[in-house]
């Protein structure tokens, strides 16, 4: 199996702070891959790294084979990397169909295009219908996303982030906040609309982690600390010690 | 759980429109054109037929510059940058068509005019767009400053303070049409208003336009789904620079001459105010407030000296009371209309009126008190403001104008609050009648 | 030359302690709040007229005091009851609004005062020459003003180091973000701050207004200049703002006493280009374009370092 991602010694500092310490991690083609760790651990800022959002301090990242490492982010998303954010970040004042056909249009080729007709677009147009029912907010299509309930602007901001077609998917804790019954959709989406790509996700309930990956890395301090399977990381001491110790106490 | 692969029905993206709504869409068009070539048989002295060309020239140039503020988010303090530049280079090109007479008519100008907007919209947005916000707003300033200072220096270019000047009438004619009488100008201006407007109503359905509006709300989120703000921005400003150049251009055709005010800073600083007094939230606020703000100075201006101040107040109380403009105003009774509960409100705004002009009035004859002592302390001081006479020695004067000012305040105070709660009362019920705000 | 070189210098750091008086308060406004004040080189105005008009009552010296203080008082009403108000509506609409503010506050100064120069004076105790360097006589006024801008400099220091309310302001340059949780009186702070910036404007406003021009469009002609040094020396950066003040000062100021221009290094043009745009760039002196000079230098900067010299933050 080939690589989607991989870290090379990446490390990250602020000033003198250290967040991300060589870390090294590979994310194989069409793996669901799990990120956990305490807060603080540096998983955000690991996500920021590997989307362009910050540049790393030292050591590089690939994105199949390619480096990525100092690109800006918009290059990334092109090359076929997209992530989700931790706090919504959606298109506040636009409506939901908006939000995501804004997701579209690159992907769909028509970038800076000032010639054409934006609701005369065929292709675009279904893509965006497609999206928008498989995040389920056909009901919720022309309100605007600032008054969409937490949930949903949670399924959106999934949406967008899924909605260019990108095959590197990277969602930051797409179930924080929410209830036991919203989580359980959640997921089954993500499951569905992950389907035959690669997931890198950051999660903190572990429910979610060991039911949806099929490989888990456990950061801490900014070092991973173990890498593996599901049993292999329950089995873990160290993981143990650090992390989970905690919670099963 | 719908089957991911199957079929998309078709209702699930928002309808094509209706035969109907496309007809009103294009009625409404064709309604303005007509609307356009009919205005000079109903108002037909010169002085409104050049408020009219007036007005139009503002429209393109508010417009414009609600690609840059409303659309993409914005703030720019130099937009008269790209509109004098247009200007400039228009009455040079009927200087070199005439002299060279060349076979290019009047109406044609305006795209030289556009085409030097775009050009060094072209060439300085680059740096000023790669900051945006506040640093934007700032850099936008700093720029038209310097063409401004070295549009003073080029002084065979731009003629000094005096300008250039060119005659209109020398050039080409189609139809003999000379292009000297105001209503052969005013078709001019009105055909091409039509024509931007369009085109810039047509931009905005656009994948770019579309992604203004996104970069407007989530600049951050632009990059993430394959966007570079900055290009965006810089398209955007581009395309800003050309309309205004057209408005440029007409302008100085109306006047034939441009000089250094139509890149000034009062120049920037008059479109900022028509378009945010109009509204930038909605494609038709600039067109309100470019009408608005040109009838407003051209009649204030004749009613009191210190019109200015008035302006400034209405802007400053816009930006306090109203960030949504005019339109943004009528806007927010559209579901309330809709839902009929319209009647609900009217009371309310009708007892809030009396003090709050009261209020006004008070403002406006100390204003007008104080202007009389200190502008002109010579004069007669029975003086007339707002057509409306009285002394200005008498010291009951400034009692009256205490009295409406503070008393109208206070009792002002208590009608907004409830023109806020019958208001909200309204579009509550509204809403329970299922309309959407 | 050494003459002038001297002399320029001195009106230079001069000049530029000036602008740093302004810009301090303008960044710190800026970090505190968000907003960027259009209507700070207004209250600069306000400080010149004020001083004007006080010095005509009671003398120099208490408007020194007096004009400042009223200044800042109407600055801090200008926050709680217009700023604060329009906040909720975000940063460009307070940008706006004192955009607003400056175009309303100079129609009223214009009415109150005219549009012509008020004959605002340098007080009698500082009018002789503080010493002749070669053959120039440099005035005392002008060493008083240096002197003045400079103990508020030091003061300004040592209320940023060794205050609470120069911590929070601290806090404030370095995380804007953490602003929001200082507690309770971020209201109080708010005003205060502001307050105070507009203050310290007056107070350049004071000592600039005799010595320079005091007339209605003094804030207009100084404004684009002070946010030309808060960009170039970074938003929000305090220690870019004073080397871009300085840098400005002496740059704008060694500008203008110099009479070089193309033709003088490389002889007069051919006299057919005599009459083309082309004549006017080879005669300009760089006396002339001294008041475009900051411009030039935003446009430089901006291509090299769009955020400033020392700035790190985006908006």
């Amino acid at each position: 199996m080939s690589t989607a991602i991989e870290l090379r010694g990446v490390e990250k500092t602020f000033g003198i702070t250290s967040v991300i310490r060589n870390v090294n991690l590979t994310v194989a083609q069409g793996e669901r891959h799990a990120l956990i760790g305490p807060n603080g651990a540096g998983k955000s800022t690991l996500f920021n790294l590997i989307s362009g959002y910050m540049k790393p301090s030292v050591g590089s990242i690939l994105l199949r084979d390619q480096v990525i490492s100092g690109l800006p982010p918009f290059q990334i998303n092109r090359r076929g990397l997209s992530r989700s954010f931790q706090v919504t970040n959606v298109f506040a004042k636009m409506s939901v169909w908006e939000n995501l056909r804004c997701a579209v249009l690159w992907a769909t080729g028509h970038r800076y295009a000032f010639w054409k007709n934006v609701d005369n677009l065929p292709e675009v147009r279904d893509r965006t219908a497609q999206i928008l029912q498989d995040i389920n907010l056909v009901s919720r299509r022309d309100v605007p996303a600032g008054l969409l309930t937490y949930a949903e602007q949670r399924a959106l901001e999934i949406g967008i982030t899924i909605a260019g077609g990108a095959d590197v998917i990277l969602l930051d804790e797409p179930t924080a906040g929410m209830s036991h019954a919203e989580t359980e959709r959640a997921v089954a989406l993500i499951r569905r609309l992950t389907e035959g790509r690669t997931l890198l996700i950051v999660e903190h309930d572990m429910s979610v982690v060991f039911g949806l990956a099929d490989r888990i890395s456990v950061l801490v301090y900014g070092q991973i600390i173990a890498s593996g399977t599901p049993e292999e990381i329950r089995g873990n001491p160290k993981v143990k010690e650090a992390y989970l110790g905690e919670e099963a106490a | 759980m719908s089957d991911a692969t199957a079929k998309i029905p078709a209702t699930i993206a928002p309808p094509r429109p209706a035969a109907s709504d496309r007809l009103k869409f294009y009625g409404i068009w064709i309604a303005a054109a007509l609307a356009l070539l009919v205005l000079p048989k109903l108002f037909s002295s010169g002085g409104s037929l050049t408020t009219f060309s007036l007005i139009g020239i503002s429209i393109i140039f508010s417009l414009s510059y609600n690609i840059l503020l409303g659309q993409t988010g914005m703030l720019s303090f130099g937009h008269a940058v790209y509109y004098g530049l247009g200007g400039f280079l228009a009455i040079h090109a009927i200087n070199i068509i005439a002299r060279n007479k060349f076979a290019i008519p009047l109406p044609l100008v305006p795209l030289v005019g556009g085409a030097a907007g775009l050009v060094f919209a072209m060439l300085l947005g680059w740096v000023s767009t790669r900051r945006s916000g506040t640093a934007f707003a700032m850099i936008s300033l700093g720029v038209a400053e310097l063409v401004a200072s070295s549009a003073l220096i080029l002084r065979t270019f731009f003629g000094g303070e005096a300008g250039v000047s060119a005659n209109r009438t020398k050039v080409l004619r189609l139809f003999d049409w000379s292009f000297g009488p105001q209503i052969q100008i005013y078709y001019l201006v009105a055909a091409w208003t039509l024509i931007a407007v369009i085109a810039m109503y047509a931009l905005t359905r656009t994948p770019l336009g579309r992604m203004c509006n996104a970069v407007r709300d989530n600049p951050e989120r632009v990059q993430f789904v394959g966007y570079d703000p900055h290009i965006i921005r810089y398209i955007a400003f581009c395309f800003s620079g050309l309309f205004a150049g057209i408005a440029g251009a007409l302008a100085a055709i109306n006047f034939e001459i441009a000089n250094s005010a139509y890149l000034g800073a009062v120049q920037s600083g008059t479109v900022l105010f028509a378009t945010y007094i109009g509204g930038v939230g909605f494609f038709i606020g600039p067109i309100v407030g470019a009408i608005f703000v040109t009838l407003l100075s051209l009649g204030l201006s004749d009613l009191t000296q210190v019109w200015q101040l008035y302006f400034g107040l209405i802007f400053i109380a816009v930006v306090m009371f109203a960030p949504g403009g005019i339109t943004g105003l009528l806007m927010m009774h559209r579901p309330l209309l809709k839902a009929g509960t319209l009647g609900q409100v009217l009371p309310s705004y009708l007892v809030a009126f009396i003090p709050t002009l009261a209020m006004i009035t008070g403002l406006m004859l100390g204003i007008e008190t104080i202007v009389h002592f200190t502008v002109n302390p010579g004069e007669d001081s029975h003086i007339k403001a707002f057509g409306i006479p009285f002394d200005a020695a008498n010291p009951a004067i400034w009692v009256v104008a205490a009295v409406l000012l503070i008393g109208g305040f206070m009792i002002a105070r208590r009608t907004w609050a409830r023109v806020a709660a019958s208001w909200d009362d309204a579009l509550t019920t509204a809403r329970e009648k299922g309309v959407a705000a | 030359m050494l003459e002038l070189i001297v002399i320029s210098t001195l009106n230079g750091v001069l000049y530029g302690m000036l602008l740093f008086l302004m810009a301090s308060g303008l960044t710190v406004i800026f970090s505190m709040l968000g907003v960027l004040n259009f209507a700070h080189a207004s209250f600069y105005m306000l400080g010149a007229f004020f001083g004007f008009q006080i010095s005509r009552w009671f003398g120099f010296w208490p408007a020194l005091i007096l004009a400042p203080l009223l200044a800042g008082a109407l600055g801090a009403a200008v926050e709680r009851y217009g700023l604060r108000h329009v906040h909720k509506n975000g940063h460009v609409a307070e940008l706006l609004f004192t955009f607003g503010l400056a175009f309303a506050i100079e129609e009223i100064v214009q009415i109150i005062w005219g549009k012509s120069p008020v004959d605002f004076r340098v007080p009698p105790l500082l009018d002789f020459p503080a010493f002749t360097l070669f053959s120039t006589n440099y005035p005392a006024f002008k060493i008083f003003m240096l002197v003045v801008s400079i103990v508020i400099f030091i003061g300004l220091l040592v209320v940023l180091k060794r205050t609470r309310i120069g911590l929070i302001v601290q806090a404030a340059l370095t995380h804007p973000h953490m602003v929001g949780h200082l507690g309770h009186n971020v209201g109080r702070i708010f005003m205060l701050v502001f307050g105070v910036g507009t203050a310290l404007a007056a107070v350049a406003g004071v000592i600039a207004g005799p010595a320079l021009v005091t007339q209605s469009n003094m804030a207009g002609l100084l404004g684009p200049i002070l946010f030309v040094v808060v960009v170039v020396g970074g938003l929000g950066s305090l220690p870019g703002a004073f080397i871009a003040s300085l840098l400005i000062g002496l740059v704008q100021t060694f500008a203008v006493s110099m009479n070089g221009s193309l033709a003088g290094a490389f002889g007069p043009l051919s006299p057919d280009y005599a009459a083309t745009w082309l004549s006017d760039i080879w005669n300009v002196t760089v006396a002339q374009i001294a008041p475009i000079m900051p411009y030039l230098l935003l446009v430089l900067i901006l291509i090299f370092r769009p955020m400033g010299l020392l700035g790190t933050r985006d908006t």
